[in-house]
């Protein structure tokens, strides 16, 4: 049995659990845990610029490579300042685990230096957390913690440990096997329901596959598409879904909801059974409730029960690990003859009346051209990350997705500043080439994460689609309040390009096509980080737009 | 709809706020919750009182579960359920009848001091509500009631 101390013993835990990579920023607090990852090498830290930066790091890098990000900070602002990266990882159930330094256990309670009630602000945004207050409970905190974030519905974990704990020493026993009483997520869907599910589907006429981010996180893809492809069942998918199904698959009718495609939303409205795999109900893609799916029933599979009849009631509640649900599916369906070719014939006509598109133009950059180009000029096989707003959705529109796990982009909370911090994190996590599309808006908020790729020689290529504006928001205003559009010009700029360089990068700025694919050409023979400002058509609008509050049926067009 | 839950959890730190921040966070009504020990073992018990339609009170039972400290959430079936109050009244009053009220509300004095006595009940929440409206007779200075405890049967 080994004596340690409480940092060591992270460490120790950290190499047990696998951990590569740990994304962070110090302080007073994590000085004990800081000091020994100084001293051990079992896994690389990387230093952010920004405690946010850290945690979105670890979840670019739980997203791009399927494993448990980890992150470190230290206790008050350091730990308040990863708050935002914690709910963004929980909105989007992204297994991460954050060790936070605090106050030793004598001074809590005390208002002292660089204290805060760092598990009192995490309990709403995380799946579980933990305050360790002795050395012997930290080794079975630590493999709980680990266990939580990746098993069931996956998501972050907190574990604020204090100062006093990171230098106590105890003895190091890493449980092997987990013993938790309360938690045994259900893992395996009821043999009963998913028979009952067959049944439905074979019984169907119009039934639609509904993709949302479980299929990921399940790592189900390759058993989604095989069931989609033996059934003949059309999909939709969810922003977060967009590489479950490979992008140019006919049964594949793109993004649904607010900006999704036509097909998609006309289909998903006119279904008469709705195969929900891993998704939720989100708001933004039911539109008006009481006019989604109004004549379809519901197969519900997901492996938090809480989420099955939260929005909408499933008929068929299939409760279970989706991979494993697929699995179980797929050798018990029985589709004989091609039952739904008449329903997918009605969507080709949905399909080719209103594909997606956009009016191009040789004056001004488009930013749908941009994001095709990107495709075509990487071989539709890069790590794209994405901040929030209108470039975001162009990305889900325009580049095609074809594996899982090439998309990072915060689906559930919506958050500014994502795109850059996620990408840091995906360049650690994979070889393949990582660009980060953003707005001008978004691409300042986290900007310092500049340094973290130049210092560590990583290259992120940063797309910043540039129209002066926080575009998603000018949009809003243009369509629904007349145009005022407060606080939304972003017309005072930085210099983009000064500031990459500043920073130690390489910059471009675009106005036209060919400026563009030679920068962006020029960016992927770069080992270092590069920013390519691209200004675009201004006033250019997402589209189709289903407005907030309406049926998804109900799309504005043009 | 008025509901009445219990839930199994482990005795551990924070484990109410989680409950309470559950609440809170969603926005679900907590009529009264009391919380204490299960004997001779590491978990306590909750007992929540709450009002919702049948689509709520599925989402608090399902939320609930889903805390990882959660061991079990019992929802259904039927329940002893009692609840306290404490009364304290003037000794200047009119004590007239106190003695029946007493009785028929499985009631007693629990305390007594040369300015005021402090009168108990134990029932169901109706009852300790009639109880409350009854005494209002003696012009209580202080009302505390405990919030409810309950036990399937």
């Amino acid at each position: 049995m080994k004596r340690l101390n409480g940092s060591q013993m992270i460490s120790e835990a950290l190499k047990h659990e696998g951990v590569e990579f740990v994304f962070g920023y110090p302080g007073g607090a994590a000085l004990n845990i800081y000091d020994e990852t100084y001293k051990q090498n079992y896994f690389t830290h990387i230093l952010t610029r920004h405690e946010q930066a850290a945690v979105h790091a670890a979840d670019g890098y739980a997203r791009a490579s399927g494993k448990v990000g980890v992150a470190f900070v230290t206790s008050g602002p350091g730990f308040t300042n990863a708050v935002t990266g914690l709910a963004t990882a929980y909105a989007d159930s992204i297994p991460l685990v954050l060790i936070s330094g605090q106050v030793a256990l004598p001074l809590i309670g005390t208002d002292a230096f660089q204290e805060i009630d760092a598990v009192g602000i995490s309990r709403p945004c995380v799946k579980h957390n933990f305050l360790v207050k002795t050395i012997d409970e930290l080794p079975r905190i630590l493999k709980e913690a680990f266990y939580i974030a990746r098993s069931g519905r996956p998501g972050p974990v907190h574990v604020d440990v204090p100062k006093d704990v990171t230098a106590a020493i105890g003895d190091f026993v890493y449980p092997d096997e987990i013993k938790m009483q309360t938690y045994k997520p259900t893992t395996k869907g009821h043999p009963n329901q998913i028979k009952k599910a067959c049944e439905a589907i074979s019984k169907s006429k119009k039934p639609i596959l509904y993709l949302g981010g479980g299929a990921i996180n399940s790592n189900a893809s390759d058993e989604i598409r095989k069931f989609a492809a033996t059934a003949k069942i059309p999909a939709v998918l969810t922003l977060m879904a967009l590489g479950v199904l490979r992008s140019d698959d006919e049964l594949n009718l793109g993004m649904v909801g607010m900006h999704g495609s036509y097909a998609a939303n006309m289909a998903l409205s006119e279904s008469d059974l709705i195969i929900c795999l891993g998704a939720r109900f989100d708001d933004r893609v039911t539109g008006k409730l009481s006019e989604f799916g109004k004549n379809a029933k519901v197969i519900h599979v997901d492996i938090d029960p809480s989420s099955i009849g939260k929005i909408v009631n499933a008929e068929y509640p299939i409760v279970g690990d989706l991979k494993n649900v697929m699995i179980e599916l797929n050798d018990k369906i029985d589709i004989k003859d091609d039952i739904f070719k008449p329903w997918r014939d009605q969507i080709e006509i949905y399909k080719k009346l209103h594909p997606l598109g956009y009016k191009d133009s040789d004056e001004v950059l488009k930013p749908q051209w941009v994001v095709q180009n990107i495709a075509k000029i990487t071989g539709e096989d890069a790590i794209i990350a994405t901040d929030v707003g209108q470039h975001q959705m162009w990305v889900a529109q325009f580049y095609p997705f074809n594996e899982p796990r090439h998309l990072l982009t915060s689906g559930g909370l919506g958050t500014m500043g994502y795109g850059l911090p996620s990408a840091v994190g995906a360049a650690w996590a994979s070889d393949k080439p990582v660009i980060a599309v953003s707005g001008d808006g978004g691409f300042l908020m986290n900007i310092q994460e500049l340094m973290t790729l130049v210092a560590n020689k990583k290259r992120v290529i940063n797309i910043i689609l540039n129209n002066n504006f926080l575009g998603m928001v000018r949009q809003w205003q243009t369509f629904f309040y007349e145009e005022r559009y407060s606080n939304t010009d972003l017309s005072i700029q930085p210099n983009f390009v000064k500031i990459c360089e500043g920073f130690g990068g390489v910059g471009f700025s675009v106005k036209t096509k060919d400026e563009f694919k030679a920068a962006l050409k020029k960016a992927l023979e770069l080992d270092t980080v590069s920013v390519i400002e691209v200004k675009i058509d201004r006033f250019e609008n997402v589209l189709p737009m289903v407005p907030a509050g309406a049926a998804i049926y109900n799309m504005i067009l043009e | 709809m008025r509901r009445v839950i219990s839930a199994i959890v482990l005795n551990e730190h924070g484990v109410l706020s989680r409950i309470a921040g559950l609440f809170s966070g969603r926005g679900y009504n907590i009529d009264s919750l009391t919380v204490a020990p299960v004997p001779d073992s590491e978990f306590s018990r909750v007992s929540i009182v709450t009002s919702g339609d049948e689509r709520v009170f599925e989402q608090i039972v399902k939320q609930l579960h889903k805390l990882i400290p959660t061991y079990k959430v019992i929802d259904s079936g039927e329940y002893v359920e009692k609840e306290m109050v404490l009364v304290k009244i003037s000794l200047n009053e009119d004590f007239s009848g106190l003695d029946a009220i007493l009785k028929s509300y499985n009631g007693s004095v629990a305390n007594a001091n040369e300015n005021y006595i402090i009168v108990m009940a134990c029932d169901n929440a109706s009852r300790i509500d009639c109880f409350i409206k009854v005494m209002k007779k003696y012009n209580p200075i202080q009302i505390v009631r405990s919030g409810s405890v309950m036990m399937e049967v």
